[in-house]
């Protein structure tokens, strides 16, 4: 770890003023990625600017039914929110299916979604990494990429985005709530990260000198009918190969609303609203969910040691049949 | 080689301290820390109490867990300045006037640990697991103490361990 400055923001305007005066500077929150990452010499700033007291860690209600959740909501706390468990379960299990105990009582809501891929060679310094060090290559394309992007990729990224409540989110229609030098605004969550195309070392939409302040639900929470399910090399606290956020709206046994996204395929959680378009109205079963997981991953592509994904990722929806019986967390009812 | 030895050094700007206070296992302590010193060493190097262990130093092992204002955290991803005004709980803040923590005590009942490198954290974070309270089944405890990693497997009798806690609490 280098050595560096380190100062505290007083308020979100002082902590966007310190980091448009400093370029090389970073907002430090849980610090469980950040700090691992200068362990590494991957990430090198010159400055901490730490944000971790500012008060943005209420999770309130808004005017329209839904949540205002706070930056610096630890992952933990916002997981086992009485309001998040009861009408966003899915997020709850997505959260919780992500790291170990200690990591979720560090880990800040906007830090989950800023944290960096987990890609082998981003982090080893040795190798060329175009999200590292924009255009030495791409160590993975023709390396080890057992945990890398089947959808999305480029000719110079393959990279994953990691998280697991992103996926929730982005299924969820969040919106992520910045602040910065042009004034607050906000983005919605599919919009927020980014495909990696040419320029892989920018992961989302914010600009360098923006904060993340809140992320907002609607109130459409889909607490009914839905599963988070995660497929991994062990059964606990490790990065997901494939994970599915499913939720459904349902008439009968007739799909009123549906939402699909995936994780660990993708620079991003992958989501196509055609996909869910097209299951509006179908029935819900097997068959329904089995053309739908063929639609959504119609142009995936695997390269040497993960084209096994391309497989995996449909078997998760016939998994969340609310005629199947096979995985406990299947809530369908 | 002459023109080497008689160089100038480069200047190398000495680290700007920061002082914290911390209440480590019930004591007020002042330091001056550089940022870079994570709370594990300002434990371990700076306040001698070495009960805490470095394993992976990222995160992965748990070996570094402790208490801080009760819940428990990977000290190794944490800097110290960060937790300016905290109380801090170690292995070595568990037992009271010289009567073993009923989880520490338990360890041994069950026989929890080999090597006993992991066992700190195991507490520590056991210790924050039994305080958050949603560990009812042993495979809840399974899965939320998934955090702490012991290379020597006890992992049976540490699961034991907790849940025997856990009934006594």
């Amino acid at each position: 770890m280098i050595n560096f400055q380190y100062t505290r923001a007083t308020d979100v305007a002082d902590a966007v003023r310190q980091i448009a005066a400093d370029p090389a500077a970073k907002f430090i929150a849980g610090g469980t990625n950040l700090i691992d990452l200068m362990k590494e010499d991957v990430e090198r700033p010159s400055r901490l600017i730490d944000i971790s007291q500012l008060p943005l860690n209420t999770v309130e209600e808004t005017a329209d039914g839904g949540l205002r959740i706070g930056a610096l909501v630890p992952n933990s706390d916002l997981a086992y929110h009485p309001l998040i468990a009861q009408r966003y379960p899915m997020l709850a299990s997505a959260i919780l299916a992500g790291a170990s105990a200690q990591l979720r009582n560090m880990a800040s809501t906007g830090g989950n979604l800023l944290q960096r891929t987990r890609c082998y060679y981003f982090y080893d310094t040795a190798t060329p990494c175009n999200k590292r060090e924009p255009g030495s290559g791409c160590s993975a394309i023709a390396g080890l990429n057992r945990m890398h992007a089947i959808l999305g990729a480029s000719e110079a990224c393959i990279a994953t985005h990691p998280s697991d409540m992103c996926v929730a989110l982005a299924a969820l229609d969040a919106k992520v709530h910045v602040d910065g030098p042009a004034g607050a605004h906000a983005i919605a969550l599919p919009d927020f990260h980014r495909l990696p195309e040419n320029t892989p070392q920018r992961d989302t939409n914010l600009e360098p000198n923006e904060i993340v302040t809140a992320v907002e639900l609607p109130a459409r929470g889909f607490a009914t009918n839905y599963t988070y399910l995660k497929i991994r090399d062990r059964l606990s606290y490790a990065f997901a190969l494939v994970s599915v956020a499913a939720a459904l709206e349902l008439e009968g046994d007739t799909i009123k609303e549906a939402r699909l996204a995936l994780g660990g395929v993708a620079h991003k959680p992958w989501r196509d609203p055609s996909v869910e378009a097209a299951l509006r109205g179908q029935s819900a079963g097997q068959s329904t969910f089995t053309r739908a997981a063929d639609l959504l991953l119609h142009d995936a592509k695997g390269f040497e040691h993960n084209a096994f994904k391309i497989g995996l990722a449909p078997r998760h929806h016939p998994r969340t049949d609310p005629g199947g019986d096979r995985h406990p967390a299947v809530t369908v009812q | 080689m002459t023109q080497t030895l008689t160089a100038p050094r480069p200047t190398i700007p000495a680290p700007e301290k920061i002082p914290i206070r911390l209440t480590v296992n019930g004591i007020e302590m002042q330091l001056e820390l550089a940022p870079w010193t994570t709370l594990l060493d300002a434990l371990r190097d700076h306040l001698d109490l070495t009960g805490t262990k470095r394993g992976c130093d990222h995160g992965q092992c748990g070996a570094c867990t402790v208490l801080v204002d009760g819940r428990r955290i990977n000290s190794c991803l944490t800097l110290a300045v960060m937790k300016d005004g905290t109380k801090i709980t170690t292995i070595e803040g568990l037992a009271t006037d010289g009567t073993l923590h009923p989880l520490q005590q338990a360890f041994i009942d069950h026989d929890a640990f080999q090597c006993g490198y992991c066992t700190p954290g195991q507490i520590c974070s056991a210790a924050g697991l039994i305080a958050e309270g949603k560990a009812k089944s042993v495979d809840e405890i399974r899965e939320l103490m998934s955090g702490n990693i012991c290379r020597c497997g006890a992992y049976p009798n540490i699961v034991a361990a907790i849940q025997h806690s856990m009934a006594q609490s």
